[in-house]
């Protein structure tokens, strides 16, 4: 990874994360108000954390890997299914997934 | 300006201490993904957006390129100008608070903001502010810690640090599942993602699956 692509990635997200959360403070509602627009942009984060769910789960580059990362995945769904608070959810996924990796 | 209730206090706080102290994983993310303690921390100071902040630098981690990084991390931030759509009129801000205010608008002020409305306007903005400027400072807190430890743990594997970042999505995740038909539009997302995976370069499947949102959202 060169300091280029690390620098270049936080740069250009801070600028456009930032310029998106001051939209609602700069322009006038209505221009959001189209119907299809608001749908899709609705539905973007759960597709997006679907992804991210499986990118970092199961994958490493193109390729599909399971391994330990998938049982701290599992031990959170457990979590989450127990109806358990938040840090218990990822602490329960990291604790597991260190111990598959250490004794895999 | 009118004094600040107990119980909105109490919610702000238990929200920042909670999601700030979280942290700590995005700090030993960053580092582990090869940014360096500095960057890391200036994500967390300027980015400021968590799932963003994973985003980025989960793409970046899983050797897709920095263009996927960025778009990836927008894209999931778009949410936060819907709740800026939300909060301008009723912080009533303007001149340089209204960059501040942008700054601090995420899901847990707004969240906790709107969680207020009964009790009144003042308590609204009391909760965004509280929440926001709350979140900010121990998120940045324990991004340091994070960032400054990871150097120490060694491989992060072996502390289950790559298993906890896609853990929090799936728990970010979990709360909107309760609708059945974003239950549905997720598992299309996820499996996307999985076939899409080793035909696709690196990085670009989770882009890609926005084409799921816009087939699903095309139409009510």
């Amino acid at each position: 990874m060169s300091s280029l692509t690390t620098w270049s990635v936080l740069i250009g997200t801070s600028v456009l994360c930032y310029a998106i959360k001051l939209v609602g403070y700069l322009v006038p509602a209505r221009w959001f108000a189209h119907e299809r627009l608001q749908r899709i942009n609705s539905l973007i984060p759960v597709v997006l954390l679907s992804a991210l769910v499986v990118a970092q789960g199961v994958a490493v580059k193109t390729h599909l890997v399971i391994d330990h990362r998938l049982a701290g995945i599992a031990a959170a769904l457990a979590a989450l299914i127990a109806k358990a608070p938040f840090p218990v959810v990822v602490l329960s996924a990291a604790v597991t997934s260190a111990l598959v990796y250490r004794w895999h | 300006m009118p004094q600040v209730s107990r119980r909105t206090l109490r919610d702000a706080l238990s929200v920042a201490l909670t999601v700030g102290a979280y942290g700590v994983a995005f700090g030993a993310a960053g580092v582990a993904a090869g940014f360096s303690v500095l960057q890391t921390s200036l994500f967390s100071l300027v980015t400021f957006t968590g799932a963003s902040q994973f985003a980025a630098v989960g793409v970046v981690a899983s050797g897709g390129a920095g263009l996927s990084a960025v778009v990836a991390a927008s894209l999931l931030s778009t949410r936060n100008a819907l709740y800026s759509l939300q909060m301008a009129p009723q912080l009533h801000v303007s001149g340089w608070r209204r960059l501040v205010a942008a700054q601090v608008t995420i899901d847990e002020s707004t969240n906790v903001a709107l969680a207020q409305a009964p009790h009144g306007p003042d308590a609204v903005r009391h909760g965004f502010w509280l929440t926001g400027v709350g979140v900010f400072i121990f998120w940045n807190l324990f991004t340091l810690v994070g960032a400054l430890g990871a150097k120490s743990l060694g491989n992060p594997a072996a502390w289950g640090l790559d298993a906890a970042v896609p853990a929090a999505f799936l728990g970010l995740l979990w709360g909107r599942l309760a609708d059945g038909r974003l239950r549905v539009i997720s598992l299309v997302a996820a499996v996307f993602a999985l076939v899409s995976t080793p035909l696709l370069p690196s990085g670009t499947p989770i882009i890609a699956t926005v084409l799921v949102a816009v087939v699903a959202g095309w139409r009510p």
